[in-house]
């Protein structure tokens, strides 16, 4: 019992450790080329986005939670 | 949050978006509604760390609604929508503020806005944080006897708005990235409309049913959560799908799946096709029909709030171009969207097809449904 106990403070002590070490990123800025393609942004046209969203607000009892967290993968 | 605040952020700095120029045109048509007009919409980014955004957008709204056509004459309204926002980069910390103006003629509404997000993890991870707060000054038209329009000095009322959202952008595969928000919406005040009103059977009346204004809570809080992912297919195309679950006070329940597809062809053209679902539950005191006149303390006969099933397919074109007598404009873009919208309503009947005389009594006319046209066409300009 006391082991186990030992065993999963030294696990979160290694996370936290973990944690707050530089975390490699697993798609490297060089591998980015997809997600930096105009055609793969959650909203190319905001204009056309924002008029469509408007419209279903209008027509639909449902709101909000329809727009992206923004910027997202820094591959400008 | 605290631990990841704590870890502190990489020292490179993030992107704002480029200076940019849309001006569109919108048209819907549909359910004896028509609604067109402008949007400007105008990026610009001052150095490297500053942007602001302005947005100018107008509403021509010309209505002979069922809901118009039963209660009220048809009518032409004008909303006009101004807002301006600015960013401000901060190494990898973008901070978002900004106000938004709505007025027409029997509405007045503002809103303020901040949010704040942070790129992270070798820029993979994009968390945001946003609060609003609006404030609506509703009012009433009445029709004189010259068949004008004017504000009715007697009705004033108000409502306030909140709004709390957090999001999260992830980078998942070197060609797949997923998004996912959740937001939260409060409003306490005068939420329903002047003028629509609710039917209860009435066996006095011609054809069955009499007329009493709707009346709603003056509080609504509602919960959205949803999720997309953009996946970048082998040829050069985009799939992307999002499904979001909505649940309120008021008893309604949503669901809304969308599938989209992106499909450049050569160098200048982008197709762009989707398919959207959404099906609701009505609202705890909606009804079509009501029993008798004050049947309840809430009534609601508006379809916003009955069940329904709404599907659009919608399709698009995008054609980039370079005019060469202008060297500030990097690239050009006009663009032509058509989305086909239709609404099945399962407890929301046509009550203008009543006729009791011929065995169509209160409560058996056909289910209503909506079909609607919409089109954009917007011109878009990189600077």
């Amino acid at each position: 019992m006391r082991t186990s106990r030992v065993r999963i403070a030294m696990s979160l002590l290694a996370l936290g450790v973990a944690a707050c070490g530089p975390i490699e990123p697993w798609v490297k800025p060089y591998e980015r080329e997809n997600l930096a393609d105009p055609i793969m942004a959650f909203d190319r046209n905001p204009v056309s986005t924002a008029y469509l969203d408007h419209v279903y607000e209008a027509r639909e009892g449902a709101r909000g939670a329809v727009g992206s967290a923004g910027g997202g993968c820094g591959c400008n | 949050m605290a631990l990841i605040a704590a870890c502190g952020a990489p020292a490179y700095a993030g992107v704002l978006a480029d200076d940019r120029a849309d001006v569109l045109y919108h048209r819907y048509e549909g359910g004896g509604v028509t609604i067109d007009g402008p949007s400007i919409l105008v990026r610009k980014k001052f150095g490297e760390r500053f942007a602001a955004t302005a947005n100018y957008y107008v509403d021509m709204v010309s209505s002979a609604s069922i809901d118009v056509e039963l209660t009220a004459s048809p009518y032409e309204e004008e909303r006009t929508q101004r807002s301006l926002g600015f960013e401000f980069l901060n190494g990898k910390v973008t901070y978002s503020a900004g106000f938004i103006n709505s007025e027409e003629s029997d509405f007045k509404s503002n809103t303020a806005y901040f949010s704040i997000s942070q790129d992270m993890f070798g820029d993979l991870t994009t968390i945001s944080l946003t609060y609003k707060r609006g404030w609506d000054d509703v009012f009433r038209n009445v029709r004189q006897a010259d068949g004008s329009l004017t504000r009715d000095p007697g009705f004033a009322e108000s409502a306030d708005r909140r709004g709390y959202s957090v999001g999260l952008t992830q980078v998942l595969t070197r060609s797949l990235i997923m998004a996912v928000q959740y937001e939260v919406l409060t409003d306490e005040g005068f939420l329903n409309s002047p003028y629509r009103s609710v039917r209860y059977i009435d066996p006095e009346s011609a054809s069955g049913y009499s007329f009493e204004p709707e009346v709603y809570p003056h509080t609504r809080t509602s919960n959205a959560a949803s999720v997309r992912m953009k996946y970048f297919l082998p040829y050069r195309a985009a799939l992307e799908g999002q499904y979001r679950f909505f649940t309120d006070t008021w008893g309604i329940d949503a669901h809304t799946a969308e599938v989209a597809y992106t499909h450049p062809v050569g160098e200048r053209w982008i197709f762009d096709g989707k398919l959207r679902y959404y099906r609701q539950n009505a609202a705890d005191f909606y009804r079509d029909l009501f029993p008798r006149r004050g049947f309840a303390n809430f009534l609601a006969r508006d379809k916003e709030l009955a069940t329904f099933t709404s599907y659009t397919v919608g399709v698009g074109a995008s054609y980039e171009f370079r005019v060469s007598r202008l060297p500030w404009v990097q690239k050009s873009t006009v663009n032509l969207r058509y989305d086909y919208l239709l609404i099945d309503y399962d407890d929301f009947r046509d009550a203008r097809l009543t006729d009791p005389a011929n065995g169509v009594p209160a409560g058996s006319e056909p289910l209503y449904e909506l079909d609607a046209n919409v089109i954009q066409l917007f011109l878009s300009v990189w600077f």
